[in-house]
C-alpha cells in the first residue's frame, strides 16, 4: 500500500527520540496484561513500539493491521511503571492513534455508533442527562428486564449487553434536580473545591460524586458544583481523536477558571490522568498551555486530597474483609497507590488484604472492553481468580470503568452472594 | 521506497505454509507483515533483519517435523526465547523461520531427592527461581534479563548473571537435554547422573552453541540447597584503582562472596536518577557485594570484607539492615543496562572479560579509549569474575558517530585480549562479535568449530550467519 499524502505529513507526529529511547530490554514485556495473555511481540509494549519505529520510517503501512496492534493496547501503562529507560509509551501510543484515525478521515467513514458516542454524546452534558433519564426510565419500568427476556437484548452489541447487568440503577431526574450548586464545610472551612462531575460518572454514578462531596465537606471543604464543565475528553485522546479531545479541555479549563476554586477534584482515575496531562494537550498553543497548567495544578485525585486533609473521622465501624483493585491511570498514570489503601484501612473494623497484582489492567479500560471484548474477558477472568483468593466481601475500585468491569466480573463468576464491588467514595461515605 | 515489512520473495511456498501450519495449527503460524516485523529484532541495537515467518510450535514432535520441512527446502531455523540477547543472535539475517519456544514453558518436574529440575526451554528464568525457591531449593543462575529471557535462552547463550562468582554461570547447571537436529532426529544427552562420562559430553557442547546447532526441547538442571540467609555490603571509592584492589584483596583473602558488582560513576548517576537511591555520587566507584549462606558465616565475611574495603580506601562502606535493602539495591544494579539508555538513544553494550587482578586496568583503559575515539562509555559489571560491560550511549542514526563506536570497541576488545583476557564472557558471539572471535580461539578453533557444526547442521539451516565471519563486517544489517 503506498502511503497517501496526509500519510506522510501524519507521520512526521511521532517523537522519534522517545520512540528510539526503548532499547528493546523488554523489562516491560511481563507487566503487560495482553502480553501475558498471548505471548506475541505484536501484543506488548516492546512489539507495539518497534511497529510504531516501522511505520514512522515507512517500512510498516498504516493499514488495517497496525490499527488492530495499536487498539488491543489497553492503555493500563503499566509498562511505563516497568521501563527502566524511562519511554512515555503513554503518550506514544496516543500519537500512533492519532495518527491512525488522521489517515483514515480521507479514507473512510468512521463506525457509526463511534461517532454519535464521540461527536454528539460524550461532549454534551445534557444529552448525557438525557440518557441517563432514559436509562432510568428503562430501568424504572423494568424494560431491561423485559428487553432480555425477550430477546430485544440481541439487538445491543454483545459487549453492551452484557455490561448493562452490571450497571446499578442510576438516579432519578428527580434527585438529580435536587441537587444544591453548592455544599458548606461541615466544620472550618479550609478549602474550597471544585467537583469535576464527569460525563458517564454523574449519570451512571450520581451518588457517587454526591459521596465525594459529602466526604469534601466532612473534611472541611467548601464543594462548589461548577456549570459549564464537560467530559474530560480521555476517551477522545485514547481513541485518536485529539481534536475533540482539546475542544473538551477548552470548556473545563474556562469553566473551572470562572469557578475561581483552590482544588478541582475528581473522583475518576481515568478522567484523573488525563485532566492532569492537559497541559501535554497543548504543547503547539502556547496561550492555552499556559492556562492548561494552571488548572493542572489545581487537579487533585479525590483519595489524594482527603489523604492530606485532616483525617475523616468514621462513626460506622465496618467488619468486613475489604481488597483494592488500582485504577490504572491512578497507579501508573498518576502515582496514586497508598492513599486510597491507606483511607481503606482507616475505616474502623475494616480488615484490608492485598490483591495479588492489584496494580494489573482489569481488562475495561475505556471503552476498551467494548471494543476487544474477547481480550478484556480473558484478563478480567484471570483477574477474578486472583480476587478469589482473597476471600474479601467488598472490592473497592477509584474508578467508573474499573467498577463495572469488576461488577461484570462478579456475574461472570457468580460470585453476586459472596462479594460486592464498590467506589471507594460510596465505601467511605458508608462509614461516615 | 519500500513502504511495507512484507518480503515479495519469501522463501516459504504456500505449499510449505499449509504443511508448516498443519503442523503447528494456524494460530501458531505467524506471517503478516506486522508479526514478521515484531520478530526482526532482539534486545541488540542496530541489528534488523526480516523473517519469513514465525513459527510457535508446542511440542518436541511438532519441533522435529518444522525442522524436517525446512531442512528438506534449506530454510533458515532461528530458535529464539525471549529475544533479550545482546549479541544479534536470534536476528534472521538470512531470513527464514523464527521458531519461537516460548509455547515449551512447562516445569515438568523438582526432584526433592536428586536435587534436578526437568522443564521446558521456555521457562522464564524468574520463574524458575520461585518454582524451585517455594521448594526450598535454589538455581543460582540470575542474569540481569531474568524477569524476561527464558532458561532455553539462557543455556543457548551460556548466561551468566551477579552470582556467578560463588556460584558459577549457566553450564555449570545444565545436567541433561533433549535436543533435536535439523535431520528431526530427537536424542537426548547427559541426565540426572552427577557422573556421567559416556562419550563426549554432547551437553556441554550444546551449552553455549546459539541454536547454530540442534533446536533444544527439555532441560534438566541441577539444583542446590536454598542458602539459609544473605546481605549486603556496599563501598564506594573516590579512586577506581581502590575499587579493584579491594576485590583482588577480598579474594586472596579466601573469601568467595555470591556477588561482587562494579559500577563507575557514569552509571551510578543513571540508576540513581531511575532508582532514587540517593547514591553518593561525588564518588568514582561503587562496589555491591553480597555474601550468601549460614548467618553466622554471613557475618563473618561481610564485617572481615568491610574491614578490607576500608583499608583499601573505601570512603564510604555501608552494611545492609535487611534482607529487603539489599535486594533494592540488587534490583537498582540489575536495571543499569536500561537505565543507562535514558541518555542518549543507542545504547550498546559490550561484554569484555579479563582476569580478575587486571580489573583495574582494563576499567582505566577503557577510559582512555573513550576519550581518544571521543564517546561516551560508561563500565558496570561483575567485578567479581572480571566480566566488565562497556556500555556506549550513542545515536545509531548518527552514521558518522557509530564508526568511531566500532573503533572505539574493537581496540577494547584487542586491549581485553592483550590483557589475557576474552572478547565475551557471557551475552555470547553471536552476529555483533564474529569478527573479533579469531582473536580469541585463532583460525584453528574456528575451523574446527565449523566442522563440528557441519556434523550436526550440513545444510546449515542451524542459525545460519553467526558466530562465524565472512568477509565482510557487519555492524549496520538493516534488510529491507
Ligand atoms: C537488560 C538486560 C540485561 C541482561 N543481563 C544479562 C546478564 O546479566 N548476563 C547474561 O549472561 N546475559 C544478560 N543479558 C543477555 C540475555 O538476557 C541473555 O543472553 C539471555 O540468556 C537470553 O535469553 P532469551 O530467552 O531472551 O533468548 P533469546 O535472546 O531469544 O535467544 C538467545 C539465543 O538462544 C537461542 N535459543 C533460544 N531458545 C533456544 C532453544 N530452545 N534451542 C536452541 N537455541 C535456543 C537463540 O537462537 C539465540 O541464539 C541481558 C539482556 C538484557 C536486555
Ligand atoms: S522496558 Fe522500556 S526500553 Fe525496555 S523494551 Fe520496554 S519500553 Fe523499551
Ligand atoms: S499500556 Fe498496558 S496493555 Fe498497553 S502495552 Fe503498556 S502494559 Fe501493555
Amino acid at each position: 500500500m503506498k502511503l497517501t499524502k496526509t500519510g506522510e505529513g501524519v507521520l512526521r507526529k511521532f517523537d522519534m527520540d522517545e520512540i528510539m529511547n526503548c532499547m528493546h530490554c523488554g523489562f516491560c514485556l511481563p507487566a503487560c496484561p495482553t502480553f501475558r495473555q498471548t505471548g506475541l511481540e505484536s501484543y506488548g509494549p516492546r512489539g507495539r513500539i518497534a511497529l510504531m519505529k516501522g511505520v514512522a520510517n515507512e517500512k510498516l503501512s498504516i493499514d488495517h493491521e497496525f490499527e488492530k496492534n495499536m487498539f488491543a493496547c489497553l492503555g493500563c501503562r503499566a509498562c511505563e511503571t516497568a521501563c527502566p529507560a524511562g519511554v512515555a509509551y503513554g503518550s506514544l501510543i496516543e500519537t500512533a492513534r492519532v495518527v491512525i484515525e488522521e489517515n483514515k478521515k480521507s479514507q473512510a467513514k468512521p463506525p457509526l455508533a463511534r461517532k454519535i458516542a464521540f461527536e454528539h454524546l460524550f461532549p454534551h452534558p445534557k444529552r448525557m442527562e438525557w440518557m441517563g433519564t432514559v436509562l432510568w426510565a428503562a430501568q424504572a419500568a423494568g424494560l431491561q428486564n423485559l428487553a432480555s427476556k425477550t430477546g430485544l437484548i440481541k439487538v445491543l452489541p454483545r459487549p453492551l449487553a452484557e455490561m448493562q447487568e452490571a450497571v446499578e440503577t442510576v438516579a432519578s431526574p428527580k434527585e438529580r434536580k435536587k441537587r444544591q450548586l453548592k455544599m458548606n464545610a461541615e466544620k472550618e472551612k479550609l478549602f474550597t473545591v471544585g467537583l469535576f462531575t464527569g460525563c458517564v460518572m454523574d449519570v451512571m454514578f450520581y451518588e457517587t460524586n454526591q459521596a465525594t462531596a459529602r466526604l469534601l465537606t466532612k473534611a472541611g471543604c467548601d464543594v462548589v458544583f461548577v456549570e459549564n464543565q464537560s467530559c474530560c475528553g480521555a476517551l477522545h485522546a485514547h481513541s485518536g481523536e485529539m481534536n475533540g479531545a482539546k475542544g473538551l479541555a477548552k470548556r473545563n479549563i474556562e469553566a473551572f477558571e470562572k469557578a475561581n476554586v483552590d482544588f478541582v477534584v475528581n473522583n475518576a482515575g481515568g478522567c484523573g490522568a488525563a485532566l492532569k496531562e492537559y497541559h501535554h494537550w497543548f504543547h503547539d498553543e502556547p496561550e492555552w498551555k499556559e492556562r492548561a497548567m494552571a488548572f493542572v495544578e489545581k487537579m487533585r485525585d479525590a483519595n489524594e486530597l482527603l489523604a492530606e486533609l485532616p483525617p475523616l473521622s468514621f462513626t460506622k465501624p465496618m467488619n468486613v474483609r475489604i481488597t483494592y483493585q488500582d485504577s490504572c491511570h491512578l497507579a501508573h498514570g498518576q502515582g496514586i497507590r497508598n492513599q486510597p489503601r491507606e483511607l481503606i484501612r482507616s475505616i474502623p473494623g475494616a480488615q484490608y488484604v492485598e490483591l495479588h497484582q492489584a496494580d494489573s489492567c482489569c481488562g475495561s479500560a475505556g471503552i476498551y472492553n467494548m471494543t476487544n471484548y474477547d481480550m478484556s474477558m480473558q484478563i478480567l477472568d484471570d483477574k477474578m481468580e486472583d480476587v478469589k483468593k482473597t476471600k474479601a466481601h467488598l472490592i473497592v475500585t477509584s474508578n467508573p470503568g474499573c467498577l463495572l468491569q469488576m461488577k461484570q466480573g462478579i456475574i461472570r463468576t457468580g460470585m453476586q452472594d459472596k462479594i460486592e464491588a464498590i467506589h471507594i467514595m460510596d465505601l467511605l461515605a458508608r462509614a461516615l | 521506497m519500500q513502504t511495507t515489512g512484507m518480503k515479495k520473495d519469501s522463501k516459504i511456498s504456500p505449499v510449505m505454509k499449509k504443511q508448516l501450519q498443519s503442523i503447528v495449527g494456524e494460530k501458531w503460524y505467524l506471517d503478516s507483515p506486522n508479526d514478521l516485523y515484531t520478530y526482526s529484532y532482539d534486545a541488540t541495537p542496530i541489528f534488523q533483519s526480516m523473517p519469513d515467518a514465525v513459527v510457535m510450535p508446542g511440542t518436541t514432535k511438532e519441533v522435529s517435523e518444522v525442522l524436517k520441512i525446512a531442512n528438506e527446502h534449506q530454510i533458515p531455523i532461528i530458535p529464539r526465547g525471549s529475544g533479550t540477547n545482546l549479541a544479534a543472535s536470534t536476528i534472521p539475517v538470512h531470513g527464514g523461520i523464527v521458531l519461537n519456544m516460548t509455547r515449551f514453558n512447562q516445569i515438568i518436574e523438582i526432584d526433592q531427592k536428586n536435587l534436578t529440575a526437568t522443564i521446558g526451554p521456555g521457562v522464564v528464568t524468574a520463574d524458575l527461581h520461585n518454582a524451585v525457591e517455594a521448594a526450598g531449593l535454589f538455581y543460582p543462575p540470575d542474569p540481569g534479563s531474568m524477569r524476561i529471557s527464558t532458561v532455553g535462552g539462557n543455556m543457548a547463550q551460556c548466561a551468566g548473571g551477579m552470582r556467578g562468582l560463588k556460584y558459577g554461570v549457566t553450564k555449570d547447571y545444565i545436567m541433561g537435554l533433549e535436543y533435536v537436529l535439523p535431520s528431526g532426529a530427537v536424542l537426548r544427552s547427559g541426565g540426572k547422573n552427577v557422573k556421567d562420562v559416556a562419550g563426549y559430553d554432547m551437553t556441554r557442547l550444546l551449552v553455549g552453541s546459539e541454536g547454530t546447532l540442534a533446536v533444544i526441547t527439555e532441560i534438566t538442571l541441577k539444583l542446590l540447597p536454598l542458602p539459609e540467609t544473605k546481605r549486603t555490603l556496599v563501598a564506594y571509592f573516590t579512586k577506581l584503582v581502590d575499587a579493584a584492589k579491594t576485590v583482588e584483596k577480598v579474594i586472596s583473602s579466601k573469601i568467595i562472596p555470591a556477588t561482587m558488582e562494579f559500577m563507575d560513576q557514569g552509571t551510578m548517576k543513571v540508576v540513581d536518577d531511575f532508582a532514587k537511591l540517593g547514591l553518593p555520587l561525588e564518588m568514582k566507584a561503587m562496589l555491591l557485594v553480597e555474601q550468601d549462606g549460614p548467618e553466622e558465616l554471613v557475618t563473618r565475611d561481610i564485617e572481615r570484607i568491610a574491614e578490607i574495603a576500608k583499608q583499601e580506601g573505601a570512603s564510604i562502606v555501608q552494611v545492609s539492615k535487611t534482607m529487603e535493602d539489599g535486594a533494592r539495591l540488587l534490583a537498582a544494579r540489575r536495571a543499569a543496562l536500561s537505565a543507562l539508555s535514558r541518555l542518549r538513544p543507542t545504547t550498546i553494550l559490550e561484554d569484555a572479560t579479563v582476569p580478575r587482578s587486571r580489573l583495574a586496568e582494563i576499567v582505566e583503559e577503557v577510559e582512555r579509549i573513550a576519550e581518544k575515539y571521543q564517546v561516551q562509555i560508561c563500565t558496570f559489571g561483575h567485578a567479581g569474575d572480571g566480566n566488565l560491560h562497556p556500555t556506549c550511549m550513542t545515536d545509531e542514526r548518527d552514521k558518522e558517530e557509530i564508526h568511531r563506536v566500532e573503533l572505539a570497541f574493537e581496540e577494547i576488545f584487542h586491549t581485553a585480549i592483550r590483557l589475557g583476557g576474552t572478547i565475551t564472557g557471557e551475552h555470547g558471539v553471536g552476529l555483533a562479535k564474529m569478527n573479533y572471535l579469531h582473536l580469541k580461539v585463532g583460525e584453528g578453533g574456528i575451523e574446527l568449530m565449523r566442522q563440528i557444526k557441519e556434523a550436526f547442521d550440513p545444510n546449515n539451516i542451524m542459525n545460519p550467519g553467526k558466530i562465524f565471519a565472512n568477509s565482510e563486517r557487519r555492524r549496520l544489517v538493516v534488510k529491507k
